[in-house]
């Protein structure tokens, strides 16, 4: 007799080859990939409060009634580091709102880069242990999303935003949302 | 011309072990003993060869050559002379160079111990290690080769990521790979059995020592990697589920699956085919844990920098070994002879309890680990999952394998009967849960804390008491004495590696129950205080490493009123790779850790941010793995594992 189930070992280990074969081949850029939450309503998000910095909640998302950025950042990050500098110039040149959530982060390191390198965000909040950004559908820092006036995601942003990608990629977004 | 004579050697053993898994698999399939035997000669030549090519490569650091690319990239000059050692090995390329040393080192000793071992088993296992040998080879020397020049040497190496300065970090890599690579002998014992067509004494009395060297060699390095994690990442954590380590988890559960399984396949003559699926499963596992680390399906802090084509190619040695294996186990297991079926309550049905156990956890870390991509393929999300999964599936599946654990090794084998065994532990069972209740009720705790306490203490008393059961009852002192000394050194490893087991669940329950975690801004000459101990921040100075600088903060640790001892945290800087990082300083007792973080500088000279944690119990952690392979080495060196084992046949007998 022959015994079938002594192949199940094999199959199961195809099934897992498929899928990093999938991983490999499709996905050499994994930043590529857009996000399942587009133009979709921003999911409401449980944070907590940084320091004496403004709560970011999706109330007060909401409330401003213009486009906006979320953030995703950590002190510990070092291309949010090199983001920094143009958040910075989006918030102060362009007046746009940056809410950021500081995601897996140690409070005082984050309060120290704040400090340091100044303030972008007019709303903050910490999600400590990385559970509010698995809604967000988050995979590493930073991450940028634009969201517009009635709250949707419209566009997400992987990996740091630098001079070019400001320039061509957010502000052009952000002005066509508002002209809508 | 050192790195051209290395590089030759390699390109050398990639002829040479093509050669060692060709000409002895022909002499099997043609009965020539004169092929077969080229094998023990191939094995030896291979690891000499792989041994000068290492050697140029290491003799590159040392003399920090930068005309070579890989030295050039990861060295620096002013590095200690260990980290520069270390350094050959903490790169993809050295690594790889170091995975197949070991690799060869292993077909050399099996070669060696194997001398007396029927020369077509032994001749199919050397051909399989040259198969593995040989694509490994070409990996390296195709893909990511070492020996690579510069066309414009560099003044200066670019240094070296510093947080991998550390002398357990240093050390870490070689025990971890002895320990993958170790599996690789169980699996080609295991091909071999398969291809032969029969799994008899010999396969099982050599299966059972190298599982269990490769098995101590991983709690090793597994062990030297947390214990670096937490000295050195500066959270106090000691284990982050992180994809890489997971892949280092995934053959140690397996393994130890395979040690046990292996004591009923040898005793009970039963299990076989599991037992040779439990091996094949082990290997593979390292080999996904080497995908996982190089192709960069996965993000994880330890990757190396990788690379698709290289990753496409692990995949492929992986489809080919993995696929191969389990397709020729589909096909012969079959025809392997099984022993009888067993009783459920009898020490084979504990054993296969234990192994559908640590099966089961290998699966659940496997899932959790590989979940991001399941997901991402179904439906295009990205997940991460953290340690709340691992800890909520892990530690449900461990608490009946410890339960369990405690009292099997007293259950007879073939019929146990459940009666006289709970009549026998239920002592130990109500002491354990009046002891923990009265220590929950003093010191306070969680019920998870409980749990964990009950577990650690009922598994070191029940293997106590089984030790005394072994040795005899009603015995005078005198006797026991004798009999106990005269019980097998695997008698003694069982127990010592099984109460390691139970220190280390301590450990971990009560340095995670009763953490203390301080964070806050400190000025110089302030006090803070953790239960009766006072930390003052003394000073802060500046101080000059080989290639650091620093600023070092002197703390004065207080308790009972008398000074201590003195804590020196750092934050240095490395100017060759421009990176700050924090050196934690922790006074380390039995009791307790005391572990203090210097932060940031704050707003003016004088104040910093620290983080202080008190982790009690938390050295019991490590002491327990500890013990564990101090169980496994002294199984090691009992008559009965040695790692020779041969009948009194001619070696040149061949198996029908």
């Amino acid at each position: 007799m022959r015994k079938i189930y002594l192949y199940l070992p094999l199959l199961f280990f195809f099934i897992l080859v498929i899928f990093f074969a999938r991983q490999l081949i499709l996905d050499k850029d994994p930043s590529k990939l857009p996000s399942v939450l587009l133009d979709k309503s921003f999911p409401s998000v449980k944070l907590n409060q940084l320091d004496s910095y403004k709560l970011f909640n999706k109330e007060n998302l909401l409330f401003i009634g213009e486009p906006s950025l979320v953030n995703i950042w950590s002190s510990w990050c070092a291309p949010c580091q090199i983001e920094h500098e143009f958040l910075m110039k989006m918030s102060d040149e362009h007046n746009i709102k940056i809410f950021g959530i500081n995601y897996k982060d140690d409070k005082t390191d984050a309060i120290n880069v704040l400090k340091l390198n100044g303030n972008p965000f007019y709303a903050i909040g910490r999600d400590e242990d990385g559970t509010q950004a698995i809604n967000l559908g988050v995979y590493g820092v930073p991450e940028t999303f634009i969201i517009d006036a009635s709250g949707k995601i419209r566009y997400k942003h992987v990996g740091p935003i630098l001079e070019y990608d400001m320039n061509d990629i957010i502000l052009p977004i952000l002005n066509k949302i508002k002209r809508e | 011309m050192v790195i051209e004579l290395g590089h030759f050697c390699l390109a050398l053993v990639l002829t040479i072990s093509l050669f060692q898994f060709i000409v002895p698999a022909l002499g099997a399939r043609y009965n020539s003993i004169g092929l077969m035997r080229t094998s023990y000669i191939t094995a030896y030549l291979s690891f000499i060869l792989v041994f000068l090519s290492f050697a140029s490569l290491t003799y590159a650091y040392i003399i920090s050559d930068f005309s070579v690319s890989l030295v050039a990239n990861n060295s620096h000059s002013l590095k200690p002379l260990i980290y520069k050692i270390s350094g050959v090995w903490g790169n993809h390329e050295g690594s790889l160079l170091l995975w197949v040393l070991i690799l060869t080192f292993y077909s050399a000793a099996v070669a060696f111990f194997g001398k007396r071992l029927p020369i077509k088993l032994i001749s199919l296992v050397l051909s399989c290690q040259g198969l593995i040998a040989s694509s490994f080879v070409s990996f390296i020397l195709f893909t990511s080769n070492p020996f690579i020049r510069l066309f414009f040497p560099e003044i200066e190496g670019e240094g070296f990521n510093p947080i991998l300065q550390d002398f357990g970090l240093a050390i870490h890599p070689p025990f971890l790979y002895l320990g993958y690579v170790g599996l690789s002998v169980t699996f080609s014992f295991s091909i071999a059995a398969l291809l032969i067509g029969r799994v008899d004494t010999i396969w099982v009395k050599w299966v059972r020592p190298w599982t269990l060297i490769a098995w101590v060699f991983l709690t090793i390095g597994i062990a030297l990697g947390s214990w670096w994690a937490y000295r050195e990442l500066g959270w106090g954590g000691w284990w982050f589920w992180d994809p890489v380590e997971n892949a280092s988890f995934m053959p140690w559960l397996a393994a130890t699956a395979l040690l046990h399984s292996s004591i009923v396949a040898e005793k009970r003559d039963t299990l076989k085919a599991w037992t040779i699926l439990l091996a094949i499963i082990a290997f593979s596992l390292s080999l996904l844990g080497t995908f996982i680390v190089r192709s960069g399906v996965l993000i994880s802090v330890h990757a190396f920098a990788s690379d698709p084509s290289r990753g496409l190619y692990i995949l492929m040695l992986l489809i080919f070994f993995t696929g191969g294996a389990l397709a020729l186990f589909a096909k012969k297991a079959a025809s392997l002879k099984s022993g009888s079926l067993f009783q459920p309550i009898s020490r084979e049905g504990a054993l296969v309890i234990n192994n559908i156990i640590f099966a089961s956890s290998a699966a659940t870390v496997l899932l959790g680990t590989l979940y991001p991509i399941f997901i991402d393929a179904i439906n295009n999300s990205k997940v991460s999952v953290g340690p709340p999964y691992f800890e909520a599936v892990f530690v449900p599946l461990m608490v009946p394998a410890i339960l369990l654990c405690a009292f099997s090794p007293m259950l007879s084998w073939k019929r146990a009967k459940l009666e006289n065994i709970i009549e026998r532990v239920i002592a130990v069972f109500i002491f354990s849960i009046l002891f923990t209740a009265i220590f929950v009720f003093i010191y306070g705790g969680s019920a998870s804390a409980f749990l964990g306490l009950f577990l650690g203490l009922w598994l070191i008393l029940g293997t106590i008491y089984e030790f005394f059961i072994k040795v005899g009852t009603k015995l005078s002192f005198n006797k026991f004495f004798k009999r106990a000394i005269q019980l097998p050194r695997s008698a003694y490893g069982m127990s010592l590696a099984h109460i390691g087991v139970a220190i280390f669940v301590i450990g971990v329950t009560v340095s995670s129950a009763w953490r203390i975690d301080i964070e806050q801004p400190i000025l110089k000459g302030e006090t803070v205080f953790i239960n009766d101990i006072e930390l003052r921040f003394l000073d802060i100075i500046e101080v000059n490493g080989p290639n650091w600088v620093a600023e070092r903060g002197k703390f004065e640790v207080i308790r009972e009123g008398k000074n201590n001892e003195y804590l020196f945290p750092e934050r240095r800087f490395y100017p060759a790779s421009q990176v700050n990082t924090s050196e934690p300083a922790i006074m380390s007792n039995v009791i307790f850790d005391l572990y203090v973080v210097l932060g940031e500088n704050l707003q003016n000279d004088e104040t910093f941010s620290l983080r202080v944690y008190y982790s009690p119990f938390i050295n019991w952690i490590w002491f327990g793995i500890m013990c564990m392979a101090l169980g496994g080495i002294l199984s090691l060196t009992d008559r009965k594992h040695r790692l020779g084992y041969s009948v009194k046949i001619n070696p040149e007998t061949i198996y029908k």
